[in-house]
């Protein structure tokens, strides 16, 4: 034939793609396996594999500019002296000083709080800005202990017993030298320079009943006055959830396949934990068993959120409230095409960066170079931050109220319907147009 | 107060647990600024006496459960007993002190002060250790001062295996056997320097042994950072 160009001619390989190629070849230049950041990238059922059904003859709508749809929450009231009291259903993901610069984490705060909710801390610490510039802090409590001390967990506003996370589900978090500054080294009682490689468990419990203690520990360091919570990655979620809520929890927090981590192994991203909409089901499954959901411990589902749409999903399927961690980078200034030339420098692209393990980053979000982070101002990044979480709260309120909802929390899986036979199995709502749910655990 | 005169001691405040709750105990150890206090009856209750944040003296008359003295600071508190998992857990400054033995994970993530433990430590004792000073009497179980950062674990007895496990900068002093060590620990030279800390830890903590006596472990620094290959730099420099 004539007239055909190589695409007619040359055919790639399904099993060994270009990507998989250069990834051979890398590991056998470096013979090391790759690290990097952000969240699994390949093809999975998301929360968009879900549609609402809306009000129709049955069920009527609430107005949309005009009849009130609340959003606040309030987690650990049964337990803890000064309850959490947040807003909007959408609070900001663990992340450490050391992955993020200052400003990012003082941004984080500020955007945070001018919506009136939390953010968290991460492995290495409390840093005084995150604090200074956070009205609602929750201070994680991490294998590693990192910077770890009393003051600070009595100057929280809510402690996060950290199990274990969506992007890595039994793995420890990872530092690279590049980004271990002195200032990271010293909060962190480590040599400046080195990989720092953290603890996956934790050095003085194992198992739940141990963990049980060790809340009763927590709770009387601090005089019983803030809430716990217990953050998983999302492997085994119906039992985690119900074990978390036998040790003594306030919260549980459930971090799906998506979620996101500054460094880690690539193998680790992509191919340990189940998505975020298999997850929330299973822990609101748990939850309903031990008569708690939207009771005496509220379910926070983290893992890929980027929309209002995904909120009111997931508050739908069973969560109380939502986590983002890498939409609150994006928010910042992550990804920006303004720094394309540089990104492709970097040997990458906007909109395909992510090397937040390397400390090179050109938005000045994700390194600790004092040249990249004077690029953040704080102030601004706040202010995005700010619109983004009223854009999420808005779209959120937007379904609801189509549902039919006064309050967000009152979303249901009732209001769902599937469009793939995967996601109507692990959001367990019927397939569109029937009222078949594959595997359906629903109690009849 | 005026010249030549004495103070008072602090009168002992004695709160026996088969009476007081644990919550009404640790609060009033939270609320005191200064004092002494004497807790009866702990019969294995966890979390006695954790989150002191004074300068007090805390004597407990009978054994401990888990994290006795957790995240413990400024003042001292004294087990005459045993303690189990956790004693001393993240401790920052202050001592705490126990006639007895500890079981697991003694001095976890300790960022400062000083553990004495007169009898035994079971595993993992000084784990992940961040700066606290740990003297045991008697003998450690294995896996102690895994992840290791700062601070020193001194042992009289004998320790377990893989001691000092993927150890950063903290230093061991074994006076007995160690079955075996851990990935990156090695035995390392005992300068002067050393002697005089660990006379100075053995003498803080009321133990009587020679210096001399003990070897010293510590950090190959062999996995302090990722070892990567550059094959195409090879290459490259063969094609010249």
């Amino acid at each position: 034939m004539s007239g055909t160009g190589d695409s007619w001619r040359l055919r790639e390989s399904y099993t060994f793609d270009r990507h998989v190629i250069a990834e051979i070849h890398r590991a056998a230049n470096t013979g090391v396996y790759r690290i990097r950041g952000w969240g699994a990238k390949r093809r999975m059922p998301t929360l968009d594999d879900l549609v609402f059904l809306g009000a129709s003859m049955s069920r009527y709508p609430l107005e949309g500019y005009r009849e009130s749809c609340e959003t606040d929450l309030v987690i650990g009231a049964e337990r803890a002296a000064r309850p959490l009291e947040i807003a909007i259903p959408i609070t900001i993901a663990g992340m450490s000083f050391g992955s993020l610069s200052a400003n990012a984490k003082e941004a984080l705060g500020r955007g945070a709080s001018a919506m009136g909710t939390s953010t968290t801390s991460g492995d290495g610490g409390m840093l005084p800005e995150e604090r200074e510039h956070s009205s609602k802090l929750i201070y994680q409590y991490l294998p590693s202990r990192y910077g770890q001390n009393p003051d600070d967990l009595r100057s929280a506003d809510a402690i996060e017993v950290v199990v274990g996370q969506g992007a890595k589900p039994g793995g420890g978090g990872i530092l690279l030298g590049q980004k271990v500054s002195e200032r990271v080294a010293g909060m962190r009682t480590l040599p400046a320079g080195i990989d720092q490689r953290s603890a996956c468990r934790h050095p003085d419990w194992t198992g739940p009943d141990d963990l049980q203690i060790k809340i009763q520990e927590l709770r009387e360091v601090v005089d019983w006055q803030v809430p716990i919570f217990v953050k998983v990655g999302a492997a085994r979620p119906f039992y985690d959830t119900a074990l978390a809520v036998k040790a003594g929890a306030d919260a549980v927090v459930v971090d799906g396949l998506q979620g996101g981590t500054a460094a880690t192994q690539d193998v680790f991203i992509e191919h340990a934990g189940i998505p975020t909409i298999a997850a929330i089901p299973e822990a609101t499954r748990a939850l309903q068993d031990l008569d708690v959901h939207r009771k005496s411990v509220k379910l926070i589902a983290s893992g890929g959120i980027r929309s209002g749409a995904d909120v009111a999903k997931a508050l739908a399927l069973g969560a109380d409230a939502v986590s983002i961690g890498t939409a609150a980078l994006i928010a910042l200034g992550d990804n920006d095409p303004a720094y394309d030339d540089e990104y492709r420098k970097l040997g990458s692209a906007a909109g395909f960066w992510d090397d937040l393990q390397d400390g090179t980053d050109p938005a000045g979000i994700a390194t600790q170079d004092p040249r990249l982070t004077a690029r953040l101002d704080p102030v601004i990044g706040g202010r995005r931050l700010a619109n983004y979480l009223q854009v999420l709260t808005m779209e959120t309120q937007t379904l609801a109220r189509a549902c039919g909802k006064s309050h967000v929390a009152n979303l249901e899986p009732e209001d769902l319907a599937a469009l793939t036979v995967e996601a109507a199995a692990m959001a367990q709502v019927p397939i569109a147009g029937t009222d078949w749910i594959p595997g359906d655990r629903r109690k009849r | 107060m005026g010249p030549g005169c004495v103070s008072a001691p602090d009168p002992v405040t004695t709160i026996d647990l088969a009476e007081t709750s644990l919550r009404d105990l640790n609060q009033k150890l939270h609320q005191a600024e200064r004092g002494s206090f004497r807790v009866l009856n702990p019969r294995g209750a966890h979390a006695v006496a954790c989150g002191i944040d004074a300068d007090i003296s805390v004597e407990i008359h009978g054994s401990v459960g888990y994290y006795c003295a957790g995240m413990h600071q400024k003042g001292s508190v004294y087990v005459d007993g045993n303690a189990s998992t956790g004693l001393a857990e993240n401790i920052m400054s202050g001592t705490v002190r126990i006639s007895g033995s500890a079981t697991m994970s003694a001095g976890a993530t300790g960022h400062g002060g000083l553990v004495v433990i007169e009898g035994n430590a079971g595993a993992r004792c000084g784990i992940s250790m961040k700066g606290v000073d740990i003297v045991v009497g008697g003998n450690v179980g294995h896996m102690s001062a895994f992840m290791a950062q700062a601070g020193n674990l001194v042992v009289l007895g004998d320790a377990g295996s893989d001691l000092g496990d993927s150890i950063y900068e903290a230093n061991l002093y074994v006076r007995g056997e160690v079955a075996s060590l851990g990935a990156d620990a090695i035995c390392k030279d005992m300068r002067p320097e050393h002697v005089r800390t660990l006379a100075g830890l053995l003498e803080a903590a009321g133990m009587e042994a020679d210096p001399n006596d003990f070897r010293r472990y510590g950090t190959a620094r062999g996995l302090y950072n990722f070892h990567i290959d550059d094959v195409n730099a090879e290459v490259a420099r063969r094609a010249g």
